[in-house]
């Protein structure tokens, strides 16, 4: 068997390096507390959602993107982001929402895939070519309770816009995949 | 030429873009608890919000650009029918499950064809609004595609109402690929889309999958035209009478 030597996305490789070389380190460990509402395992910054930390004008400005057009949980990620920085005493502020570029599923950390993993929904299969238009399989994703590659999707979209229900056929249980995107 | 205001003739666009979105997005949504089955009723309700949330993008620019002091839920919730311009093929009320994955299939490959288009426009916001809708169109068509072959070419009964289905939407496809002179100039102005360019392909495209469901693509034979001038089908009344009734009813309530 060939071991399979995983690449990092070049995506995932610039938002680290946007973070290192950030002077604004506080803030980036401040704002690792803030939890997506819908998955509170995954931090902003390991879903992706959390772009950049820059200082304008006298002000801190976080930039976040939403994952989907209409991702209910923005409203509530930014009040949570608002509370991390005055409770911080961060100030002043300004949350800023970016539109482009379009947040990708490459934006998640490789942390932030094992807690997918570990809190139960299987995280996104990479852009191989099997998925040319990274769409979501039919079959074959890794079933996250038990590791059996035997499963079945059973609808394209899932409890959220982000996700796709499968089933695993070994153990039964029905599972989240967090689609590609 | 002389009267063509780039900031105001993009803040009218992006206003239509977004009733096209709220319109549709709200059909959609009544399908929240009446889908078949849960799966399908789950998806609907996700393909909606992907609709609403295009339009609260559309709309919030549309209000930036205004300047008025004006936001998204005044433009969604306090504007008349007449005031909408949506296309007309987004307001028709949602009929059977194979009346709407009809015209989503529709929808969908248009949108596969305009938000690409649309992408590269010269207005960044336009642009990035757009980029975001190409990800989740793949995932809208893919689902309407597969439908369509299953309704298409599945019993005597679904076959039927998928038929009249496509009869009865047709007329409404042509005003997708209108351009009034404010989308033509937008489009020369590099901000806005050629829509009449991307008809070949669209039907190209959509005469396959009909045909691979073993569906027949009617002729060109009338056309119903109007959304863009806010000349309305009776039901985007009704529509908008239950969409904005909450808001209208208890102006500015939070909950």
């Amino acid at each position: 068997m060939v071991k399979s030597i995983p690449v990092i996305p070049f995506a995932w490789y610039e938002r680290t390096q946007r973070r290192k070389q950030s002077a604004y380190t506080q803030i980036w460990e401040i704002l690792d507390q803030v939890k997506d509402p819908e998955i509170p395992v995954l931090s902003i910054w390991d879903l992706g959602v959390l772009c950049d930390v820059q200082h304008i004008d006298g002000k801190y400005v976080v930039s976040i993107t939403p994952t989907y057009s209409g991702c209910p949980a923005m409203e509530t990620i930014r009040a949570d982001i608002a509370a991390a920085l005055e409770a911080a005493k961060i100030q002043p502020y300004e949350i800023l929402t970016r539109l482009s570029p379009a947040w990708t599923t490459d934006w998640l950390s490789p942390q932030g895939r094992e807690q997918l993993q570990a809190y139960g929904i299987a995280p996104p299969a990479g852009g191989g070519c099997a998925q040319a238009q990274g769409l979501t399989p039919d079959a074959g994703i890794e079933c996250p309770h038990c590791g059996s590659s035997n499963t079945r999707r059973i609808s394209e979209f899932g409890s959220t816009a982000c996700k796709a229900l499968f089933q695993c056929q070994d153990c039964h249980e029905p599972f989240d995949y967090f689609k590609h995107l | 030429m002389s009267d063509f205001d780039l900031k105001t003739a993009t803040q009218e666009y992006a206003t239509r873009l977004g009733d096209d979105s709220v319109v549709l997005g709200h059909r959609l949504s009544e399908w929240t608890s009446n889908a078949p089955f849960l799966e399908e009723d789950i998806a609907l309700s996700n393909v909606a919000l992907d609709y609403i949330g295009r339009a609260r993008m559309y709309y919030s620019y549309a209000a930036e650009l205004a300047g008025n002091g004006k936001t998204e839920d005044d433009l969604a919730y306090t504007r008349d029918m007449r005031e909408f311009r949506n296309l007309l093929i987004h307001e028709l009320p949602r009929g059977d499950f194979a009346y709407t994955m009809v015209r989503q299939l529709f929808v969908d490959v248009f949108n596969t064809y305009y938000l690409p288009e649309l992408a590269k426009s010269s207005d960044s916001t336009l642009a990035g609004i757009a980029q975001k809708g190409i990800k989740e169109t793949r995932y809208h068509l893919r689902r309407s595609h597969e439908w369509a072959l299953r309704l298409g070419d599945g019993t005597e009964e679904s076959h039927k109402r998928m038929q009249r289905a496509i009869e009865s939407l047709w007329g409404y496809t042509h005003e997708l690929f209108d351009a009034d002179p404010l989308e033509v100039q937008l489009a020369d102005a590099g901000v806005g889309v050629h829509n009449a360019a991307l008809r070949p392909a669209w039907l190209e495209q959509v005469s396959e999958i009909l045909t691979e469901a073993s569906l027949t693509v009617p002729k060109d034979d009338w056309a119903v035209r109007g959304g863009r001038i806010g000349y309305h089908t009776e039901n985007l009344g009704h529509m908008l009478n239950d969409m904005q009734f909450l808001h209208r009813a208890y102006p500015g309530c939070q909950w």
